[in-house]
């Protein structure tokens, strides 16, 4: 099977660092907002690149996001940074009226996702924002699995017209997808080819289901690993093309089950081709405080639950 | 540009439009939307340098943006009559099928609408930053928006007002009109503010008051004032002193018909106080 190389552990908030900074070099519409957050979202190089196309709106979340809106009015490509849980959960409505039903051209980038934010504990761990922001007719949902995949994700989404929340975490992950590659909004990149089960991935897990997979080779099984950086628009035809081969499916993240990507998949399996699907996320539950491997594992986030999960899925065809 | 009579003629039409729209409709807010015909009718005819046609980046003209959309017949009247749309399309407000949503949309495309609002406290974060892309711009233009007293209740417009000073946004003239009503009454039954001038002092704005904001004459020299007094490192509050339902006696001196339609004895009875003027839709 097809294997991946980790050329380094890099964070992919750090990625969203550098493809904000390469964009301000390249893109003179691009503005950039954050709350108070500079250097958790990695957004030094840009400010200290481009003052004056950078605003540090202090600790007030709400009014970032609606500044952020009215920036497009005169036809800046603004980019908000804070943690995922401050840019959704606590801004909502504003994202709601002022950004997705106002169709403006706001890109939401949200940085500390999930579970592997670590000690910080569940306050700001945010295991919802996927659910709520794919709920936003209009919005694109984007949760990008490494460094250099984040810094292409941030470069593509300046081109495309229209609100995107972009989800990436805090924690260093294993650096595995290629350094220049085209980012294509909306299209699943296959990584592994697979006969028994399709392991469809987001984010920080894409990784552990690289891992799985290595496993299950072992024991024999061919598993197709599926990278969804895309949540929404889901890439319906990528996937549904895998099962129909495998004839089941284990998804994969960060995030709980209810509203994640597990379901906008079973959305689409439910539709065409009913397929036994096993869930790896968390179970309704909020997050606590530890490190990011122990928390990955107390709620079965990694690539140890992907192989059991992917032998339940098996049983179940 | 016209004179003061061709403005109270507009008014008064406009006024007509309002209470024709809600009462077709039996919903809507004509209580709000009568106590700021005159300063829409001034703003739009008078105060705002605009362009004759809509663009969505408004590069090169003065912006307003309403943050109480729940206003939204005035503003729908105001925009039509200024030439942004039919004003035959008014027939539409709140119909199946319109541009002319309850709160004002950017989603159906109706010419003059930048923004989305409704729900309320966002307005001013998004003048801001239209006035931003101004600076960056290097556009000499002015933005201007308009908030409900009762609105202030909503935190986030201190987030905004506070950013607006310490960030210098001397290109924003934030008008408050202060109507002293909202829905369940009494701005100062309901959750008294204060002084709303020493809260914008303190907070580092230059606050020019207009007693009468019912006055077109009064609207038009305090909003010259404020406007001299933009551009001077301070962004500028207007505090407009209204009367809710003003132009048809019982529905002043109440926070009654806030969100309320007049039935068709009482539209009569409002329309004949407010006499056809350029024409009705």
């Amino acid at each position: 099977m097809k294997t991946y190389e980790n050329t380094g552990n890099k964070d992919t908030r750090s990625g969203f660092g550098a493809g904000l900074t390469e964009l301000g070099q390249t893109n003179e519409n691009v503005v950039a907002l954050c709350a108070d957050l500079i250097g958790s979202l990695k957004m030094d190089a840009f400010k200290a690149n481009h003052p004056e196309r950078f605003y540090q709106v202090g600790i007030a979340e709400a009014n970032m996001i609606g500044i952020a809106a009215g920036l497009t009015i005169g036809g800046k490509i603004p980019f908000t940074g804070t943690f995922a849980n401050f840019s959704t959960g606590r801004v909502y409505d504003q994202i709601r009226q002022s950004v997705a039903y106002s169709g403006k051209n706001v890109k939401i980038c949200a940085s500390h996702a999930g579970i592997t934010l670590g000690e910080d504990g569940a306050t700001h761990q945010i295991l919802e924002d996927i659910g709520l922001m794919k709920m936003l007719p209009g919005m694109t949902v984007i949760n990008t699995c490494d460094f250099n995949q984040t810094k292409a994700a941030t470069l593509a989404i300046a081109e495309h017209n229209g609100p995107v929340y972009l989800r990436f975490g805090r924690p260093k992950v294993a650096n595995f997808t290629s350094e220049n590659q085209n980012f294509e909004i909306g299209k699943a990149v296959k990584l592994t080819e697979g006969n028994d089960v399709t392991l469809v991935a987001t984010g920080h897990l894409v990784w552990e289901a690289l891992e799985a997979a290595k496993a299950l080779h072992e024991e024999g099984i061919s598993a197709e690993v599926v990278n969804i950086h895309t949540i929404k628009p889901l890439d319906d035809k990528a996937i549904l093309e895998s099962v129909s081969k495998t004839g089941c499916v284990v998804t994969a993240e960060e995030h709980n089950y209810l509203g994640g990507l597990g379901e906008s998949v079973s959305r689409v399996l439910v539709k065409n081709n009913p397929s036994p699907q096993e869930f790896v996320a968390t179970n309704d539950t909020f997050g606590e405080s530890g490190t990011p491997a122990q928390l990955m594992d107390k709620y079965g986030l990694n690539s140890k639950a992907i192989v059991e999960a992917a032998k339940k899925a098996i049983k179940r065809k | 540009m016209p004179n003061i009579q061709e403005l109270k003629d507009l008014t008064t039409q406009v006024r007509r439009d309002i209470l024709r729209m809600v009462h077709k409709v039996n919903s809507g807010h004509p209580g709000g939307s009568l106590g700021c015909a005159e300063f829409f009718v001034a703003l739009y005819q008078d105060i705002m340098d605009r362009k004759d046609h809509f663009e969505m980046d408004g590069i090169g003209e003065d912006l307003f943006f309403l943050s109480n959309g729940h206003i939204s017949p005035v503003y729908y009247s105001v925009l039509a009559r200024s030439g942004y749309f039919s004003v035959d399309e008014l027939n539409t407000f709140r119909l199946i099928d319109s541009r002319l949503q309850g709160h004002p949309t950017t989603h159906e495309g109706l010419e003059g609408i930048r923004i989305a609002s409704g729900s309320l406290g966002q307005g001013m974060s998004v003048a801001i930053g239209a006035a931003e892309a101004k600076k960056l711009n290097g556009d000499s233009h002015l933005i201007y928006s308009l908030h409900g007293d009762g609105e202030l209740q909503e935190g986030q417009n201190w987030e905004a007002i506070m950013y607006a000073s310490a960030k210098k946004i001397d290109n924003l003239i934030s008008t408050i009109d202060l109507n002293g009503k909202q829905i369940d009454g009494a701005t100062d039954d309901v959750l008294p503010m204060g002084s709303i001038r020493q809260k914008f002092e303190a907070f580092g704005w230059i606050v020019i008051d207009i007693e009468e904001g019912n006055d077109i004459e009064a609207i038009l020299s305090g909003m010259v004032d404020a406007k001299s007094k933009s551009g001077n490192g301070k962004p500028v509050c207007v505090l407009l002193k209204t009367e809710m339902g003003n132009g048809v006696d019982f529905m002043m001196h109440t926070h009654a018909w806030h969100g309320k339609a007049p039935n068709d004895e009482q539209l009569e009875i409002a329309l004949t106080q407010n006499a056809e003027t350029l024409g009705d839709y």
